[in-house]
């Protein structure tokens, strides 16, 4: 009886054992734009790469790129689990409700949604806090700039974004009171031509540094050619526009956790989670600040980043008012992430609405 | 030395064999690209023309051709009717979008009462929002003589603010956290636009393209109207001694295009979509107008054009996710495929000669 027992045990584990060398781990990715669009997509499939070259034949990754939020994205999804894959990473918000359909049917598959908020047994999400990275352009912006303009080309009127401009406008505002942003709200995650056109409509209302949550680098360009503006990497590095206009960047690094959660399935332990890192893990990194940002900004700006990384500063701590005066966060008291999530209101001070 | 010669009469022949033609080259072209960039020719073929139909995982991929044609097949019929008389509508992706917004309001504005009014409500408010953005270039050209083409695709720019005002405003989901998007109508059951038969991909879209594909061949081959669509465009001096008001012909064919793109919309935002979102049109609008030329504007081959072209849509993701092919490599293919058959067109207004020219 034992024996027999034992000698079951044996060759199950020996099934399980060749089954997995035979098989390897099938990693898929969807994402929403060109692999070689120089940003968002771009950063994720350095993730992939980087799932390649930490497991080598053990997994095998496989990705459709420019795929369309809706119905398409559901038959790509849907063909990968059909295809074998054991992990797929959804990249882009718009894929949550297909995400979360095609889980349900297929129950062995482990999906990972970016930047959503529907999880399942089988559906984990993942986020980064940008936020922290926008902290510290804030806080170099607000020292650079001459003119006390500081120029923003938002993309969409979401929490990520709303956030983003908060923590931007705090941080500019407490390292030069006279500061005052400019809004431009593109529409548009990526398109060259448009936010060339903001940025130029920045710079001739008299803006001398641009922050930017659209992709592409056709600010640095035109900040370029204008002379005298400063600018920050969005989603990649932007290193080629070094040491000016581009002063430093917040870089997208999805690699440590794809990798991560790549392990978790080989090893049998992945669990759906909702994760949100920043700096702390390096989901989250701060581009080289350039010589052209004073050595004590510098210094400050890199404490900062010390500081978010230990835990020690959030971004968002009191005293905070709203907007419209009511109080938000009391002397000391940090923002909670539930409230950060949703944000869907400015701080005081700031003089844009948000669009609807 | 070759010379071209012009036919009196277009070959009949040739209309129906250079679709064929086409087809036949961009396949073998494609092989030449797919091999060129270092991926397995036949395979890559295979892949994009045989999978989706008749490879091991058909049973999915054969209803998402229908849900993928539906849409092309229904705005392209649309379409085809105004070209034919000569009405240049671009503009059929803004029509989707809005009437996908009407449809969508509709249903959103009586959640969460549930009843069978609901759905066919939305239907007529779908194309009739189409129908209503396609009437502002329709009005302007017969009030003001402005230029359809130029008018339908600057409309098809304000569609899309539109959509992105109501996808954060209007019609945004109150329980998604501030984030954009509507409400689901998948998890709607009165306002969902289901499969009519579970897994067959059949849904009333389809049901509607494949109506209007026969209603546009009686209409063409039938009806008296169908007549003065065809005059119209071939012969427009004619088609005014038969009695045909032009003012009349454009607005009908600018309306008929614009609700049927707007019922695409419909179909598309409470069924296979679900959702009014920032990213809602994918550009239907557009490859239809490919359609409507693959198919030569004639029901039947939209119908067929429909059908291809959601062949190579399906088939290229497959190829993409399962040999590397990268998406631009596809679009080049699609690409071709409509280079190779305007070309070929040639053959059917002209004749080929060889030898030597003679004295003109």
């Amino acid at each position: 009886m034992k024996i027999s027992n034992l000698l079951t045990g044996v060759t199950m584990t020996l099934a399980l054992s060749t089954g997995a060398m035979a098989d390897p781990t099938k990693v898929g990715f969807v994402y929403v734009g060109p692999v070689g669009d120089g940003g968002w997509t771009y950063e994720h499939n350095q993730g992939r790469l980087a799932v390649e070259e930490k497991f080598g034949d053990d997994v095998e990754t496989v990705f459709v790129e420019s795929v369309a939020e809706g119905p398409d994205a559901e038959r790509v999804m849907t063909q990968m689990a059909l295809e074998g894959a054991d992990l797929i990473f959804t990249t882009s918000f718009g894929y949550m409700d297909q995400t979360i359909n095609v889980a349900k049917k297929f129950p062995n598959v482990k999906f990972e949604h970016a930047t959503g908020y529907k999880r399942a047994d089988n559906v984990s999400t993942y986020s980064a806090r940008f936020y922290q990275g926008r902290a510290v352009q804030g806080h170099i912006a607000g020292n650079l700039t001459e003119s006390n303009i500081i120029g923003y080309i938002a993309s969409f009127p979401i929490p990520e974004v709303i956030r983003g401009i908060n923590s931007a406008y705090i941080h500019a505002k407490k390292a030069n009171p006279d500061v005052e942003f400019k809004i431009i709200w593109a529409y548009t995650w990526f398109d060259p031509a448009k936010e060339a056109d903001a940025a130029k409509a920045l710079i001739e209302q008299g803006a001398d540094v641009i922050l930017q949550h659209t992709d592409s680098t056709a600010p640095q360009a035109a900040a370029q050619n204008a002379g005298d503006v400063y600018t920050f990497g969005q989603a990649s590095d932007m290193i080629e526009y070094a040491p000016n206009p581009r002063v430093s960047s917040i870089i997208d690094n999805w690699s440590p956790y794809y990798i991560a959660r790549t392990q978790a399935v080989i090893d049998g332990t992945w669990a759906s989670v909702d994760t949100w890192d920043g700096i702390s893990t390096g989901m989250v990194k701060i581009g080289e600040i350039t010589d052209a940002v004073p050595a004590d900004v510098k210094a400050e700006a890199l404490a900062m980043i010390e500081n978010m990384r230990t835990g020690d500063y959030h971004p968002f701590t009191g005293p905070l008012k709203k907007q419209d005066g009511s109080d938000w966060l009391a002397d000391g008291e940090t923002a909670d992430d539930g409230t950060l999530a949703g944000m869907s209101f400015y701080v005081e001070g700031l003089t844009d609405t948000i669009p609807e | 030395m070759i010379r071209l010669e012009k036919r009196s009469q277009p070959s009949r022949e040739w209309s129906i064999a250079t679709p064929i033609l086409a087809v036949l080259i961009t396949i073998i072209v494609g092989a030449m690209l797919f091999s060129a960039i270092g991926k397995p020719p036949f395979e890559a073929i295979r892949t994009i023309f045989w999978d989706p139909l008749f490879g091991e995982f058909a049973f999915y991929y054969r209803p998402q051709l229908l849900i993928k044609a539906a849409p092309l097949v229904l705005i392209a019929i649309g379409l085809s009717l105004g070209f034919r008389a000569g009405v240049w509508n671009i503009g059929a992706e803004g029509q989707y979008i809005i009437g996908a917004l009407s449809g969508a309001g509709v249903g959103l504005a009586f959640y969460p009462i549930e009843g069978l009014y609901i759905l066919p409500l939305m239907v007529l408010a779908g194309a009739f929002g189409g129908w209503l953005w396609a009437m502002i270039p329709g009005l302007l050209k017969v009030k003001f003589g402005t230029n359809e083409i130029l008018v339908s695709l600057m409309l098809v720019y304000v569609a899309e603010q539109l959509l992105a005002s109501m996808s954060l405003g209007l019609l945004k989901n109150p329980e998604g956290f501030g984030f954009p998007g509507s409400r689901n109508l998948q998890q709607y059951p009165s306002a969902h636009n289901a499969e009519l038969i579970a897994g067959t991909g059949m849904h009333l879209g389809v049901v509607a393209a494949l109506i209007a594909v026969i209603f546009a061949y009686i209409l063409l081959t039938r009806h008296r109207l169908g007549f003065h669509i065809r005059l119209a465009g071939e012969a427009q001096r004619a088609a005014r001694f038969a009695g045909v008001e032009p003012n009349r012909l454009i607005l009908f064919c600018l309306g008929i295009s614009g609700a049927l793109a707007g019922l695409a919309g419909l179909f598309e935002v409470a069924g296979p979509a679900g959702q009014v979102s920032i990213d809602f049109n994918v550009g239907y609008g557009f490859t239809a107008i490919i359609v409507a030329f693959l198919g030569r504007l004639h029901p039947v081959g939209i119908l067929l054009a429909g059908a291809l072209m959601a062949l190579t849509y399906i088939g290229g993701d497959i190829a993409q996710s399962n040999l590397g092919l990268p998406s631009a490599a596809i679009q080049v293919f699609q690409g071709m495929l409509l280079f190779f058959l305007l070309a070929l067109d040639l053959l059917t207004n002209f004749r080929i000669k060889f030898g030597k020219s003679e004295v003109a």
